[in-house]
Parts: structure tokens; sequence; C-alpha cells
């Protein structure tokens, strides 16, 4: 047998384990990483077994952790940076957006940034302020560097084994809610690649896009409209820079609607783009306009309210309602 | 002694090892304030005195009662936490001899830009302490007005807050004004380039502001080793203003230090940084847990230090206070643990249009359209028969 289950964070630190093992360039380095293993966990025992020389706890600096990661992968390492969450991610911002993004293309494509910047990300879990973001879009929109999502564990594992062997700069979110969830892990499976969506539900009156977090979110959905005898197709795009457009595009032109949910605002997010391209692409085999589900043009409410703020099940279907009422 | 030839003497890696405690008389560390020592002594210290000199009985009282009833609101936030009425807390134990003392060293007009943990200078400032939890509890990202009390809001993102305090006391010098602001932040927050950058900010337009850095030894589960190779008052050095290291478990220095630094600040003679040597008892937050990262020991060395009883020692051995004073604050410090408990628990959950609210000043269409789009999905639900929100 070659499948096991495990929870999102365990495959991740297993993927971890498994790139420090292959390739002595790979270096692990964050606030906490080491002893803690992560405030999550997520990279709970690696220092024990590869050494603070590989597994590396770093000072209270986000613009240092990226800044310094640059120079130890032009120095041929292959850094993998733990951002400890999305909202601090932003002292970095600076050195994501301004160096990793572009110094490929300006040393006419002579040095690689292989760098993995990992977030947790996305809310749900009660946290206080700064804890709970989506800021991909942020990111996406940034030539020069990859942004990934896994939904599950199985996916989380291989996507870190390949954004660690990308030669590009991947922005990897971890969705810090899903950590704990359990699925598949098949160390033995091969991948698809990298930036591929996956259909994780067929069927045939509505496409829900989804990565991260709402997928999860997206399947039940789908459960549920089953019931009142409607067909959801369920497609977790995995990726947002690039976007798979083609599988949207296919499975659009299959079930001829769409929504796309994901927990950032929906004001200039991910949702936006996919609903320009499809439009664009698909303009005559769409029934009804592309809708969007996500979070508002708001900052991220206190805790008691995320629920209100955070699509869920009901959100989805009062979409997958409006969209099939056209 | 003075401040410039403290910061030039050589560093000692611990200030509280047995060495130096063998060798020298606690307040002669040259680099460690002291005037009250652990065993609750009231040592002398030439320079900084004159800060404490007219300390009055009522106010060394007035200090024991702020660290002790702080103590209680943090225990009593920090178990309603475990009772899952607050979603995290971060707790202070340990540090409420830096925090009152620095606290009680601010005048009114004063402005005091905290991080996430100072709920003792909250304390100082009169912010009412059940305001610190909404936070905590997930009902607000803030919960006062940061101008009633020159207190101003929580800065969970580390670091931030030491460029909007320059920021501020630049304006308060702008204005002719003679108050001064202190920025709080941690030992880990010193390896931030912000606040490396509103030291050069403060130090170039001499700026009345003081940096005071909590060093509890640890930033989450790193120490302070993973943060510095110099002691952190030394950094003050290179941006060309005074250091000083003061002993974070006695409020005595605490307050004195704070004092002679804000004056000079008012003087106009500019920033100053200000390391209370302390020590965070317990976890980082209620979430962490530190027995993956340190020792019981520690914990324990650091207890004998223990703020508030050395001044109980000292307070009982000069007869400054008697046993129906402790008395009357133990009922005092029953009663602010009952209150904080009712108003927690009491505490309503916001409207769900909240979310919406205050996300701009002037107002923004597509706020207004968002909101109306929630309110007709509410409406929704209502329809269906119930009439509740949800
Ligand atoms: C920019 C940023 N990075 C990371 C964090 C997560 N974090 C919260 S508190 C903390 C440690 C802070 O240590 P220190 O500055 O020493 O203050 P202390 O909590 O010990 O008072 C960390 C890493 C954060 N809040 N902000």
């Amino acid at each position: 047998m070659t499948a096991e289950k495990m929870a999102l964070a365990k495959a991740i630190n297993e993927s971890l384990r498994t790139a420090l093992d292959s390739d002595p360039k790979v270096l692990i380095m964050g606030e906490d990483v080491g002893k803690l293993g992560g405030v999550f966990r997520v990279t709970d025992g690696l220092q024990k077994d590869f050494g603070e020389d590989r597994v590396i706890d770093t000072p209270l600096a986000e613009s240092g952790i990226v800044g310094t990661a640059i120079g130890l992968a032009l120095r041929g390492y292959r850094p993998v940076v733990e951002i400890q969450f999305d909202g601090f991610v932003f002292p970095a911002y600076d050195q994501i957006v301004t160096q990793l993004a572009k110094m490929h293309a300006r040393a006419l494509g002579k040095i690689k940034l292989p760098v993995v910047i990992r977030i947790p990300y996305g809310g749900g879990i009660g946290a206080v302020e700064h804890h709970s973001e989506s800021p991909e879009a942020l990111f996406a929109h940034v030539a020069g560097l990859k942004v990934v999502s896994p939904s599950n564990a199985g996916d989380a594992y291989w996507m870190m084994q390949q954004a660690i062997h990308s030669d590009d700069p991947v922005i990897f979110f971890e969705p810090k809610r899903r950590y704990w969830d359990k699925s598949e892990v098949n160390r033995e499976a091969i991948p698809g690649p990298l930036h591929k969506a996956r259909v994780v539900r067929e069927g045939t009156d509505l496409t829900l896009a989804a990565y991260g977090p709402m997928v999860k979110v997206c399947q039940e959905a789908a459960a549920a409209a089953q019931e009142e005898g409607k067909s959801l197709e369920v497609l977790d795009l995995r990726s947002m820079s690039p976007i798979d457009f083609d599988a949207v595009q296919a499975s659009v032109e299959k079930t001829r609607r769409l929504v796309v949910v994901h927990e950032a605002p929906v004001f200039l997010g991910t949702g936006a783009e996919i609903a320009a391209r499809i439009t664009e692409r698909s303009f005559y085999h769409l029934e009804a306009p592309v809708l969007r589900v996500g979070g508002y043009h708001a900052p991220y409410p206190p805790a008691r309210l995320e629920d209100e703020y955070l699509p869920g099940l009901d959100r989805v279907l009062d979409a997958v309602d409006r969209s099939l009422a056209y | 002694m003075t401040v410039e030839s403290t910061a030039a003497r050589k560093p000692r890696r611990s200030a509280g090892t047995k060495r130096t405690a063998a060798k020298k008389p606690p307040g002669a560390q040259p680099d460690l304030v002291q005037l009250l020592t652990p065993e609750g002594k009231r040592v002398k210290n030439g320079e900084f005195d004159a800060y404490v000199a007219d300390i009055t009985p009522e106010e060394l009282r007035g200090l024991y009662r702020d660290m002790v009833l702080t103590r209680r609101f943090d225990a009593e936030a920090t178990s309603l936490q475990r009772q899952g009425e607050l979603g995290l807390w971060a707790s202070l134990l340990g540090q409420e001899a830096a925090q009152i003392g620095s606290g009680r060293a601010t005048r009114e007009d004063d402005y005091v830009f905290p991080t996430y943990r100072e709920h003792g200078v909250a304390w100082c400032r009169g912010v009412d302490p059940a305001n610190l939890l909404g936070m905590f509890r997930g009902v607000n990202n803030g919960g006062w007005d940061p101008n009633s009390n020159n207190f101003h809001l929580y800065t969970i993102v580390i670091g931030s807050q030491t460029l909007h305090a320059t920021g501020y006391a630049m304006g308060i010098a702008k204005d002719g004004a003679d108050s001064a602001v202190i920025a709080y932040f941690g030992d880990g927050a010193s390896s931030q380039g912000d606040v490396a950058e509103s030291f050069t900010f403060s130090a170039v337009y001499n700026a009345p502001v003081v940096f005071f850095c909590q060093n509890n030894q640890w930033a989450i589960s790193e120490p302070t080793e993973r943060q510095t190779r110099v002691p952190l008052y030394q950094r003050a050095q290179g941006y060309g203003f005074p250091g000083v290291r003061v002993d974070g478990n006695d409020v005595l220095a605490c307050l004195a230090v704070t004092k002679w630094a804000l004056e000079r600040a008012r003087r106009g003679e500019g920033p100053t940084l200000v390391e209370a040597f302390t020590y965070r008892m317990g976890a980082h937050t209620t979430s962490d847990d530190p027995t993956k990262y340190r020792a019981d020991e520690e914990r324990e060395a650091w207890e004998a230090k223990d703020p508030i009883q050395r001044l109980r020692t000292y307070l009982e051995a000069s007869n400054h206070a008697d046993e129906g004073f402790f008395a009357e604050l133990e009922a005092e410090s029953e009663a602010l643990g009952k209150r904080v408990r009712e108003v927690v628990r009491a505490m309503p959950d916001p409207d769900s249009f909240a979310i919406f609210e205050n996300a701009y000043a002037d107002g923004h269409a597509l706020v207004d359209e968002e909101r109306a789009q929630f309110a007709a999905y509410q409406a929704s639900f209502a329809d269906e028969g119930e009439g509740d929100q949800r």
C-alpha cells in the first residue's frame, strides 16, 4: 500500500522532509521553525533531524528572511521560507515584489531564484487581526512570481515538492483552516503539473471554481445541491498564477455556468480575472454571467463576525441559484 | 556614572548571574540600573535616585496596587481564555514592574504607542481593562478611542508602532509642545526594519520619543541571542542617542529611568532607548507551548526576582504598608476579577453590519453596494419564516 492518510500540515512536513533529505541545497528558514516546529508545527521535528544549518530559526524580520533567502538562492541554495501568518508578509513585500520577482528577467535569464515562500492564509480559525487574510491576488498580480495553494494533503505533499523543484519563486499559500483535515497522500504517484486545475467532482449544470480552503466548501455545496437535483462540477484551480484557464473553459463549455469562490475580497480578485477571461473565451457558451462569491471590500472582521464574512455553503448555493435563474 | 559611559562599557551576558551578584552590589552594575534588589532592599544609584527621591509611601503603595491589580486582571483574562470566553490572550505575567514603572512615569499629555501586551501601561493610562478584551474576544479589531487616554491601539504587526510613535513625536516637536511619546516593543521586534528606521528618524529629527523595549528574553521560541549579538540598549549608541538597561522587575528603577528619558525628550534632547531587562513568566500567548523550547529552571530563577514580591518586602520592611492595606487590596483585586469576568461574559457579539462600518471615513460606493447586497441576502433568510438574522 503506497497511500496513507494524513493531515495537510503533516503532508507538508513530510514533503519538506523529503526535500531536505534528497537535496542538500534545500534550506528551511523562518521565525520559530526550529525547536518549536513553527506555530502550526508544520516544520515539527525537522531541525532535530537535519540540524540548525538546514532548518534555520531566523530573527524576527520578514524583509530580512526573504532578502537573505534571495541571496542564498543566488549562491545556489533552495530556501523554503515560512512567513508565520498571512498578515505578516508585508514587511517582506518589498523584497518579494521589487527583487525576488524581477531578478531573473533583469539578469537576462542568467540567474534563477528558486525560493519558496510558505504563507499560512485565510480565516475560519477565530484568530485576532492580521491572522486571517487572503492576499493572493496581491502576489498573482506581480509578474515573475508563481502563486499556488493546495486544498488537501495529497496535493500539499506533491505541490510542495514541485514548488521546491521549480526554478522560479513560488508563493505557496497554505489554507490554515485545513491544516488538520486528513486525506490520502500517495508518495509514489506521478503528480500532474503544478499549475494544472483538477476536477474534484463532476457535474453538468454549473461549475464551481475554487482553490485552497474554499474547495471543501464547494464540495459540500455540490453535495447539498445534488439533493435538490442540481449537478455541480467542482474545479480545484490549485494555482492562481498561472491559472489553468483551459480547464475552466473546458468545464464551463460543458456546464455553461460558472461561479468562482474565494475568501479574498471579490473586488479586483482572482475571480475577477477568471470572469473576464472566461467571458472572452466562452462568451457564446455561457447561459449566465460569471458570478463571484468572496470577501467584502472591508477589513477582515473580528473573529465573531468571520462566519458572516467568509463564503459558506449558503452563500455559494445562493450564487448557484442566481446563476441558474438566468 | 553617565549613561554614555554605561553604553561604552563592556556588556555582561546575563544581568543576574551569580558572579555579578557576588562581586558587586546590584545597584552598581554598570549595565543594569537597579534601585530595589530582588530581596527588596533599596540600593543607591547616583544617576537615577533623583527621579524617585521625593516618592511618598502612598505613591509606593500605589505602584504596588497597580502591579497587583494588573496581575490579577491578567490572570483573569488567561482563565477566561481557558473557559472559551476569549479567543486568545497575551499575558504580561512577570512584566508588571516594567509596565507600571514606565507607565506611571508618563504625563497625561504624553502619548503611548503599545504593542499587544501592555495591559499594565493601559491601566496606568486609565484605559478600562475591559476595553482591552474585545479584540481578544473577537468582537472588534481595536476597541477604544486612542485619543481619550492618549493610549494608541494595540499593534500586532511587530514593530510598526515605533515609526508611528516617532512620527507623532516629530509632530509634537513641530508644534513646539513639551509633551513626549513612549513606544513599547519587545526584544524580538528589535530585529524589524521598522524599528531600525524609527531609530534613524527619531535621531535625525531629534524627536521627543522614548523607546521602551521590554526584553522578556523570548520572541515566541526565539531567545534574545537570536535577535542580537550586543545588548540591546547598546544599539542606541550607533544611532546617536543614549541607551540604558534597567532592571525590568524593579518598578522603582523603571519609574526613575523612564522619567529621566521622558524629561530629556521634553527638554528637546531627543530620543532614548530604555531596555527593561525582564522575563515573560508565562507562555507567549495562550496558544503557545513554552515547554517545547525552554527549561522550567529558567522560569524558577526569574520567579526569585518577582517584581511584586520585592516591592512588598520593601513596603513591609520600611513600614510603609500594614496588614490592612494588603487585605484591602486583596478585596479590591477580587472585585476587579469579578467585574472583568462579568463584563466579558456580557460582551455582545457585534452586529453583522459592523463588517462594513468605518472601512472609510468618507464612505465608498463599493462598500455601500456590498452592504446593500449583504442586507438583501440576510433578508432572504428572514422571509423564510423565523425572521432571525441568519
Ligand atoms: C511582522 C510580524 N511577524 C510575525 C509576527 C508573529 N509574532 C507575534 S508575537 C511574535 C514574537 C514577538 O516577540 P517580542 O517582540 O520579543 O515581543 P514579546 O511578545 O516577547 O513581548 C511573533 C513572531 C507578528 N505579529 N508580526
